[in-house]
């Protein structure tokens, strides 16, 4: 059996020819909790849009072992949902369960179950018929994480799934991310708060355009590598040269 | 002596006494079941305006096959009419893929066009009675011919959307999730619009290119004043649009007014009651209810 680590190789991606990640190789290990971290700008999200195949590479590959398209639970940052849009919570949660119904199947009572079940491990018990429109946004973002838990996908990816979460509920979600590593599924989060870093994900990127460290968070985390990404210019330069790898490897 | 009518002469009789009637009521209720979930969905997409420039870009496929036929003759103008609509659908889909300009401004460049094209091509040949027909429809005129393509439009309508109802609304609300899920939300899409170009047809054979898509979108309006769960907007928006159609008719018939324009008047009147009435219409604001303990 092939594994599920998620091998990157010498992975570009430009905007407009700019590179936002620039010769990043390394591997998420099977099984791991990595967190990627770094300044604004520094292509987190690009990477992990590039992960989940939203986005396409300029260069470099990327190696998802035997993991396919559906066997990744994404939560990407702004979500472009439509959060007026006239549907209830039971509705967007059980859309979890799309590997069983598919686009055309319908749902059963287990499922009905399921995402009782996930809304309450995100403690929203009782919010089934509620409007999606009348949830605020924390309430939203746990709404979607019991659409994750319920998709019982092999790779999570987060990309800031914090943002707006009240300190409690992120403890709470904290754990559930914590379990996920315990039930051997690969986790990668985009995280800007370093203490959670430190405390929940053994593994880290960090990440400034370039990769600046990637291993143990504590060897990762440490004051020079810190001081080294926030050295990174966050502009574009609109004189760039063309990178030196990239023109040798035309040639 | 004052004639009263009796409410069964106001509101059944004619239906009873007249087939033009009866066919005029079974085409507006078979234009509700298809024309009013649509419009829901199109509602929803922020789409509103596309279905009345779709409705535009069907004129001068209708038209062409006016000249070929020689008639106003259902079947013919309805291919006509849907070969315009969908190659409008899809230049305006690929232009948008392609290029800079957004979906909705290659639909308007588009759809100006073909109704340009549409109503000079009606304006070589035909009559300014014809033109007439085409742009206001004739639904007391609706024929048996007319009225199975009506009726099939809206049977393959409420199949199509039974069976891909929820990669379309996943579609609209979510479309990183179903491209997540690995489906191709272009394909929905594009299944969608063909269903709005078949529906705006068979509006169009009842009520004209103009008034066709008024059984879309004023059904729609009005769902989303009195519900905030999709299948209730669906069943409201059809139930109006079917009464829409059914006091239209009757209003025409007794007071001798062109038949399209009075059942879309009635839905503008339903529209603006509900704008009053409306649990999330304009009146709640003024009046609030007072607010719950929690």
């Amino acid at each position: 059996m092939t594994t599920a680590t998620i091998r990157l190789h010498d992975v570009t991606i430009a905007y407009e020819r700019h590179p936002a990640v620039h010769h990043v190789s390394g591997a998420f290990e099977e099984g791991h909790l990595t967190a990627i971290v770094g300044p604004n700008g520094a292509g987190k999200s690009t990477l992990v849009k590039a992960l989940v195949g939203e986005l396409p590479l300029t260069e470099g590959s990327i190696d998802r072992g035997r993991l396919a398209q559906n066997d990744f639970g994404y939560l990407p940052q702004a979500a472009e949902i439509d959060r007026r849009f006239p549907l209830a919570v039971a509705d967007l949660v059980m859309l979890g369960a799309w590997r069983e119904t598919g686009a055309f199947g319908g749902a059963t009572r287990t499922t009905a179950a399921k995402a009782r079940a996930a809304l309450s491990a995100v403690e929203l018990d009782g919010f089934e018929k509620r409007p999606i429109a009348t949830l605020s946004a924390g309430q939203f973002q746990r709404a979607l994480f019991a659409r994750l838990l319920l998709q019982d996908a092999e790779a999570i990816i987060l990309d800031e799934p914090f943002t707006a979460i009240d300190g409690r509920t992120t403890a709470h979600l904290l754990e559930i991310v914590s379990r996920w590593g315990n039930e051997g599924r690969t986790v990668i989060a985009v995280l800007h708060d370093l203490d959670q870093v430190r405390t929940h994900f053994p593994q880290t990127l960090l990440l400034a355009r370039e990769k600046v460290a990637w291993g143990p968070t504590e060897s990762t985390l440490s004051a020079s590598y810190l001081h080294k990404a926030r050295a990174m210019s966050e502009g574009w330069d609109e004189n760039a040269s063309v990178c030196e790898e990239a023109r040798w490897r035309r040639s | 002596m004052a004639t009263i009518l009796s409410l069964y002469d106001a509101l059944i009789q004619p239906f009873v006494e007249y087939g033009f009637m009866r066919r005029a009521l079974v085409a507006s209720l078979a234009i509700s079941l298809g024309s009013a979930p649509i419009g829901v969905l199109l509602m929803l997409r922020r789409m509103s305006l596309m279905g009345d420039a779709m409705s535009h870009a069907i004129l001068p496929g209708a038209a062409i096959a006016f000249l070929l036929v020689g008639s106003l003759s259902p079947l013919a103008m309805g291919v006509g009419g849907l070969v315009a609509g969908l190659a409008v659908a899809l230049l305006s889909g690929v232009v948008s893929r392609t290029t800079p300009l957004r979906e909705d401004a290659s639909f308007a460049s588009f759809y100006l066009g073909s109704l340009a094209l549409g109503v000079l091509i009606v304006s070589l040949r035909g009559s300014n009675i014809d033109l007439l027909h085409v742009l206001f429809g004739t639904i007391l005129a609706v024929d048996p011919a007319a009225l199975f393509l009506i009726g099939g439009i809206a049977s393959i309508t409420l199949a199509t959307l039974a069976v891909i109802y929820r990669p379309l609304v996943v579609e609209c609300f979510d479309p990183g999730f179903l491209r997540a899920v690995g489906e191709s939300g272009a394909a929905y899409h594009f299944l969608f619009l063909f269903l709005v170009v078949i529906n705006l047809v068979a509006g169009f054979q009842a009520l004209g290119t103009l008034m066709a898509v008024g059984m879309m979108m004023l059904p729609a309006a009005i769902a989303q004043l009195w519900a905030r769960r999709l299948p209730s907007m669906i069943v409201i928006a059809v139930s109006s649009a079917a009464l829409s159609g059914y006091l239209g008719l009757i209003a025409s018939f007794h007071m001798r007014l062109a038949s399209g324009p009075a059942i879309i008047l009635i839905a503008s009147i339903i529209y603006v009651a509900s704008l009053l009435a409306g649990p999330f219409g304009a009146l709640r604001r003024v009046f609030a209810r007072p607010h719950l303990a929690g």
